[in-house]
Order: structure tokens, then sequence, then C-alpha cells
């Protein structure tokens, strides 16, 4: 019974139709997506803190405007991801608890600080970059409801790199400090996004069973090639520098290539010896904490009323 | 004396201004995420208020100022907020609560503000008036679901009420600039206003089980300049970019 | 440790007069009003909807999609509740 119930999964999956939440799944599947789907929400909303850190100082009211839609559509993007993991059969509430007790992780990234008003540059071209190039991949997951997230999320996101790229436009085109602002964040933020990919190919633990699944449809060395490709002719254009002095165009190849990442700091900031850590954590379990009384009452006055009736 | 019609504008977008700013402090730290993102939407459209009036502002004030130069260029005696505006956040409560009475006053206002000979004036009040209406259902929801809450819930909002009081009054004062404005029906009689709105406020509070506290200590000065120690502390986070960087466009 | 979960809500978009009711996916909320005004933040921002519908999860009955072949149409050989399966004369009119 169970082999029929996984074989007709399987031929759903290499048909390239989506599994939805009544069907049946294998537990591995379930998990796995568990797994992913709330470490990508909890990402979204981890790295709302960083640009968040900006907002009151942003030095004109557009960039006010739009670093705070900015904001607010990563809330939205992670409203997205734990609604769609939620079909999954946890509770948001769980969700929570796995994040505030390390079980869930989130993206490494949002442990660097944010420390001039060109770090918002950089993260707005260089993060959203390479989680753009990551999310598109995703559009064409097996999942029904991370499909559709991710589908409406890439809608989205494309503002949002835009509006990173042109502060750091502007920037590097401003006055000396306005330069030297902007050439800091990038040498700042340009390993650590590139770290968003993950581990060599090679060294990757999830990543089998993820693409038989058609849960994770490209490697991370492909994605983290693309984003590369990319983005160094981006930098050209503003005339930026990338700090890399293996980055090389190869011919043979059609593709850069580019230096080793410091494998040692990837792992020390996923364990927890990041810049930021311990900060991004206890401020998301001190709102949660602090807002406790106003979920109580809200729950407690819809009781009462019956449900706002 | 400086234009008063400039002055009136300004004190329009000031409130705007200064209130947006405070609940944009809320990023990332709502009691939850849904609510994130209602507060941003709140001073997103704050936001987008003050900067219509700002550009009309500077209009008036002409000599190639912009928005922008009003809003990170004017030092804390030239900015002509009521005080309410510029009250910390506190808890969620206390932020409801300010921003209930500032929505309660607005919706009133700029209802009839929306009929001022002023094209301009009537034409951003129009607009406005779409985000008031939608702000004033949120907060006011808000005060009535956590006044008769828990009551734990009950107590923050009677306290944030008795605290935030004093600051009401203030927007039913009228000075020399709104009585030539008034005269000249581009604007409104604030005086007018304090009937109706009282009435709007009581009927929210008794659902929400609060106490109107009884008239008392009443303070104001915003609209000469005249601000509590908070303003200074919230433009010298709100400029610093532009008054560390004269000479930078961003 | 208490619960303190809001309940959840299924939230339709009509993104534009008369047409259908699309399923956008779900907010927390704790009444009506709530549920509405976070529908609203939260999926039509981008100015994407003329109408919310809001729906308590818990209120909505679906089809198991393991009775797929039993509750719709089953086996592809009943092709002919679908009207093209009829050659009709094109001189009947009316069909």
């Amino acid at each position: 019974m169970q082999d029929n119930y996984e074989s007709v999964f399987q031929d759903k999956v290499d048909a390239e139709n989506k599994i939805e939440p009544k069907d049946w799944m294998p537990d591995k599947y379930r998990k796995h997506l568990v797994r992913q789907i709330s470490q990508h929400a909890h990402s979204e909303v981890i790295g709302m803190q960083p640009e968040g850190n900006w907002i009151t100082r942003a030095p004109s009211l557009r960039a006010k405007m739009v670093l705070i839609a900015k904001v607010q559509d990563e809330a939205g993007h992670g409203l997205y991801l734990y609604s769609a993991c939620e079909t999954l059969g946890i509770t948001r509430d769980e969700l929570i608890q796995q994040l505030h007790n390390g079980k869930a992780k989130y993206s490494n990234i949002f442990n660097y600080p944010t420390l001039s008003w060109a770090d918002i540059g950089a993260i707005g071209w260089l993060v959203d970059g390479a989680a753009i190039v990551n999310q598109q991949s995703l559009r064409g997951t097996s999942y029904g409801p991370y499909s559709r997230a991710m589908i409406r999320i890439c809608k989205e996101e494309s503002f949002h790199q835009r509006q990173g790229y042109e502060i750091m436009s502007k920037m590097s085109n401003g006055i000396p400090k306005q330069r030297e602002m902007a050439k800091d964040a990038l040498d700042r933020w340009w390993w650590p996004s590139l770290m968003m990919f993950g581990p060599h190919d090679a060294d990757s633990a999830h990543s089998s069973h993820a693409v038989k699944w058609k849960i994770k449809r490209h490697t991370n060395d492909e994605l983290r090639q693309l984003f590369v490709d990319r983005t160094v002719k981006q930098a050209d254009l503003i005339g930026l520098s990338i700090p890399d002095p293996d980055l090389k165009w190869n011919d043979k190849r059609k593709h850069y290539d580019f230096g080793e990442i410091d494998w040692d700091e990837f792992w020390e900031v996923i364990n927890g010896n990041g810049f930021c850590n311990r900060e991004r954590m206890n401020n998301h379990i001190n709102a949660h904490k602090e807002g406790q009384w106003v979920r109580e009452a809200a729950l407690a006055y819809a009781r009462k009323t019956k449900n706002g009736e | 004396m400086k234009n008063p019609l400039f002055q009136y504008v300004l004190s329009l977008a000031d409130d705007a201004l200064i209130i947006g700013q405070r609940l944009s402090e809320w990023a990332y730290r709502a009691p939850f995420l849904e609510e994130d993102i209602a507060l941003s939407n709140i001073s997103l459209d704050l936001f987008g208020r003050a900067n219509l009036l700002l550009e009309y502002a500077s209009e008036i004030k002409g000599g190639g100022t912009c928005a922008d130069d009003l809003a990170f260029k004017r030092n804390e005696r030239e900015f002509f907020n009521h005080l309410l505006c510029e009250q910390p956040n506190g808890d969620f409560g206390k932020t409801i609560v300010r921003q209930f009475f500032f929505d309660s006053f607005y919706l009133l206002f700029l209802t009839r503000l929306a009929k001022s000979k002023d094209l301009q004036l009537s034409a951003i009040s129009q607009k406005s008036l779409k985000e008031v209406t939608y702000h004033f259902r949120h907060s006011s929801q808000w005060v009535i679901r956590l006044g008769a809450g828990t009551q734990e819930s009950h107590e923050k909002l009677q306290n944030a009420v008795n605290v935030l009081w004093v600051f009401t009054d203030e927007f039913f004062n009228m000075n020399d600039i709104d009585k030539m404005m008034v005269k000249q029906k581009i604007g409104v009689d604030r005086q007018a206003l304090k009937v109706e709105w009282d009435k709007e406020i009581n009927k929210v509070l008794k659902k929400a089980t609060l106490k109107r506290p009884e008239k008392g200590h009443i303070i104001s000065g915003g609209k000469e300049g005249i601000h509590s120690e908070h303003l200074g502390h919230l433009l010298s986070d709100m400029q610093y970019l532009q008054r560390a960087y004269p000479d930078a466009e961003w | 440790m208490s619960t303190n979960e809001l309940p959840l809500w299924e939230v339709f978009i009509q993104p534009k007069t008369g047409a259908p009711f699309q399923h956008a996916g779900n907010v927390h909320a704790t009444d009506k009003e709530m549920a509405l005004q976070n529908a609203r933040d939260l999926y039509t921002r981008r100015m994407e909807g003329t109408c919310i519908w809001v729906v308590k999860a818990d209120e909505i009955v679906s089809s198991n999609s393991n009775d797929q072949e039993s509750f719709f149409d089953p086996a592809n050989d009943k092709v002919y509740r679908y009207p093209t399966f009829f050659k009709v004369s094109k001189k009947a009119k009316g069909l």
C-alpha cells in the first residue's frame, strides 16, 4: 500500500505536478519541507532587523518610505511562508518556539551588522540579489503552497534589489565620503553574500533527496555562479570593485572564476558566533514576550464577544 | 512675520511627519507579524501625507526649498507639530491610544479641510480621508479590544489614556494663524470640532470600558515651537545623515 | 505554556469586479474585523483586488484528494460529459 502511495507521489513529482497539502507524501518529504520553508520564513522576519535599524535615520523622505515598504514586504514574505508551512500540520506558535530554542535556523547573512547607510544599499543589491537567484529557482518547487508563495515573493522582490542598487549607484557617484562608505559596505557584504548559497555541492548534506523530490531545482554552486556572473557586471557599471583578487573572467568556461570562501567564518557564524546572532534572537524573543498581553487581550475580547459579532 | 499659509501647512505636515516617525520605530517589534504590517502601512500613509504637505509648503516658501530641506534641516523650535505626536511609543497600548486620539481628531479635521478654498489643501485632504478612515477603524478597534480584553490590558489602556489625555486639548486651540486661515475660508475651526470629537471618543471609550479622565492640567505649545524634551532626540536621530554630510545628495 | 495562538483565517481575493474570487493564503486574527484588515494589508498592498473574503479555516469543508477519482468523474472513458464529444451536424442550430 505504502509502495503504491509512494510511486503515485513520485510519478506526480516527476511529471512536474504539484503536491498539495492533503496529498499523501513521504514523512521525510514533509519534514524536509517544514524545515526548509520555516527557515526561509524565519530568515525574512529576522532580516527585518538589520534594515529596520536604519528606518528612523533614512536620509530622505523617499528613501525612508522605500525602506519601510521593503521591510514591510519582508514581514509579508515571512507571513506567506509561515502560511505555506502551516499547511503541513505545524502551528505558528510551534514555529516561533523552534526559532527561539535554536531548533530552526535562519539565514546567516542577517547576523552581520548594518553599520552605515551604504549597508542598506549593499543589502538590497547583494543580499536580495542572492535571494532572488535562489527564489527564482524555487518557483518550480514541487510543493504547491511553497511554489505559489515563491511566485508571489519573486514578483515583489525585484523592487528590493533595484532600491539597493540605486543607493549604491548614487553613493559611488557622490561626494568622496559617500564613495568611501559604498566601497566599505561592499567590502564587508560581498563574501557573506556568496556564503548565502551554502556549502559547496560536495559538502552539502541535504541535497540528494531535495533534488529527487524537486524541492531544490538547482545546486548551491550553480546558483552561486549565476549570482557572481550577474553581480560583477553590475558593480562595473557603477564603478565599484569586488573585493576578490582572484576574480577573473574565464573565457573557456564563459563564467567568472572567483576566490575561495572562508568556510571557517561561515561555520562560526552558523554556530552562533557571528556579530549579531544574540541580538537578533533576543530582539525577536523580547518582541514576542512583550506582545503576549496584547495577543491574550485580543483573544479574550474575541471570546467575550463571540468572535467579534 | 512668516507667511501664515506656510506656517499653517507646515504645522499639518509636522503632525503627520512626527507621528509617522514614531510609528516607524515599531518595525519588527509589533506583538505579531500581521500587526507589524498594519503599523508600517499607517506610517507609510502618514509619511506620504507629510511629503505632500511639505512639498506644498516648500512651494509656498519658494527659493528652491524642497520637502527634504524642511524635514531634515529645521531645528526643534521650528517644528510646529502638536505635542501628542512626539510622545514616545511606550508599549503597544500607549501607541494605540496616541494613534486613536490622533486619528479621531484628524478624521473630523480633514473632513472639513476637504472643503477648503485652497485647492491644494482640499485635494490633499480628500486623498487622506480614505486613509484616515481606515486608520481610525484600526486604532479604535484596538482600543476596544484592549480596553475590554483582560484585566491587564484594561489597566494598561486606562493608564495610557490618563497619561496622554493632557495632550488632547491642544488640537482644539485656535492661534492667530488658525483664526486668519478660517477667515480666508482656507482653514478649519478647531474649536467647533470639540463637541463631535467628544461624542466619538466617548462612544469608543464606553465600548472599551475605559474611563474618560477629569479635565485637568492642559499642556500645549507645539504650534509655537515649544516642545517636550522628546522632540530633540527624535530629530537628532531622524536628521543625522543630512546634518553629518551637508554637501551630499541622497 | 498557554496558547496565544491567534485563529487561522483563509483569504480569498477578487482581483477585479466581476472576476471569480481566488484563494490567496491565510492570516491569523482574533476577530472578523482584524482578519479583514490583516488580509487587506498582506494581500492587497499593491492594489491587487476589489473585494476580500475571509473565512475561519476550520469552517472550510474540503474534498479529500485521495477520493479524487470517485468524487469527480472517474476514468478517461467517460468523456461524454463534455460537449465536444458529440459530433453534431453543423446544420443543427442552437446547440
